[in-house]
């Protein structure tokens, strides 16, 4: 029988949940036994192509692209899992909520004290993915089956996380596991 | 015999005394009831109805109802502790909770609440409301961000240290905690050592200069859910 495949993003994040992942240190060796990454930028694979068990969200949703990403996810996904305070609750990016989004823009592009940029111009190509006027939690935007807080996750709550989805346990974590920093 | 009444807290019986709250007895007899705005030497507030029991079949805050003979309290039920959970995830939501940065991180107890309740995310809309911060005293910072509105500084403030600091002001999602003073907290006589800096649940109301003092892993609630002091009691009791 195939592998369950297993698909990971980092939308609006730092990365930091994907490195606990990786901090799972020698059980990737048997994770990969278990499983098989699929789109993930781990092997930098871009399309999805197959089904996946299991999808890994970091971050939350701060532009377009985000939303069409995790969009994707939920399309191509058995179970999605929140993975880290920034796809639970927006994280350090949604501490810009509470500002204008052109205040914001403005602070980092014309205003802020260390900003060089004598042309005046707030970066405005099609190409750039365009921002949202807030982060959003990613379960505000599609249906998340898991969500394992920290930030980062401990590796072990990953890994447990994982281990009892792959083998069909509940996912009841013990106390230790569930941190929100 | 007549200085007991006994009552019964989910089927075991505990004997308070008069003028006692379920919860004061409670605690006597090593059962735990959550609370977010009841602090040991303030008087009963009621505020976060974290501590709700069903008294008779009919929910009370248990920090502010008194003991009474024979009747029934309910406490650690599934319905209980689901609703107490929603209202800690109502919290979450209403106020801007970045535990990754908070100092208080780890001795949090409305985080140790969360924790205890076993709540991986809150089920509601996050509000992400605009809160300011006083950071105009040299030695105390008030961060209106992570207040729970207990209420806890204002009545530690006026029956402990004697002073009249803190305030609610507004009503609603707009109530916040404000200083007795023009504007700033550095205008009243707050003093470091008050016991209305040290009484703050979270980390709305933090010393300066102290930081992440306590290493994680060895924090009060890394490893033993809150109440669990409360609970050894019982279990080294019976």
């Amino acid at each position: 029988m195939a592998k369950p495949k297993v698909a990971t993003t980092s939308l609006c994040g730092c990365f930091g949940c994907h490195m606990s992942l990786l901090d799972i240190d020698d059980r990737i060796l048997k994770l990969v036994e278990l499983i098989e990454f699929h789109k993930s930028p781990i092997n930098d694979i871009k399309k999805f192509t197959a089904r996946c068990a299991i999808g890994l969200i970091e971050g939350g949703c701060c532009n377009d692209e985000n939303v069409h990403v995790l969009q994707d996810f939920r399309k191509n996904c058995d179970i999605l899992i929140s993975v880290g305070d920034c796809a639970i609750m927006g994280g350090i990016p949604a501490m810009r909520n509470t500002i204008p989004l052109k205040e914001c823009l403005e602070e980092a592009y014309l205003n802020g004290p260390t900003v060089y940029n004598p042309s005046g111009q707030i970066p405005n190509d099609p190409e750039i993915p365009l921002l949202l006027k807030q982060v959003y939690p990613c379960n505000e935007v599609v249906k998340i089956d898991y969500h394992l807080p920290g930030c980062p996750p401990p590796a072990d709550t990953i890994w447990e996380a994982l281990v009892a989805l792959l083998t069909d346990k509940p996912v009841d974590l013990p106390y230790e596991l569930i941190k929100y920093d | 015999m007549s200085n007991t009444i006994t009552f019964m807290i989910d089927g075991v019986e505990i004997e308070g005394k008069p003028g006692q709250t379920i919860m004061q007895a409670a605690d006597e007899a090593g059962i735990y009831i959550p609370r977010l705005c009841a602090f040991k030497g303030l008087s009963p507030y009621g505020a976060c109805r974290v501590c709700t029991v069903m008294v008779n079949g009919r929910p009370q805050a248990a920090c502010t109802q008194p003991v009474a003979p024979g009747t029934v309290v309910e406490n650690d039920t599934e319905r209980l502790q689901h609703l107490r959970g929603n209202i800690v995830e109502m919290m979450f939501v209403e106020g801007n909770h970045y535990c990754m940065f908070c100092e208080k991180s780890g001795n949090c107890e409305l985080q140790a609440m969360a924790y205890r309740f076993g709540i991986a995310a809150p089920k509601y809309p996050y509000l992400f409301p605009e809160r300011d911060v006083d950071a105009s005293h040299p030695d105390i910072l008030i961060d209106r961000n992570r207040c729970i509105l207990c209420g806890r500084c204002i009545r530690a403030s006026s029956d402990l240290d004697g002073k009249n600091v803190f305030q609610f002001v507004g009503r609603g999602k707009d109530k916040q905690i404000a200083v007795n003073a023009e504007a700033r907290l550095a205008d009243t006589d707050i003093d470091v050592t008050d016991q209305a800096v040290s009484s703050c649940p979270v980390g709305a109301i933090l010393k300066k200069r102290v930081g992440y003092a306590v290493p994680i892993g060895e924090r009060l609630y890394d490893h033993k859910p809150i109440g669990s002091d409360i609970e050894a009691a019982r279990t080294a009791g019976s």
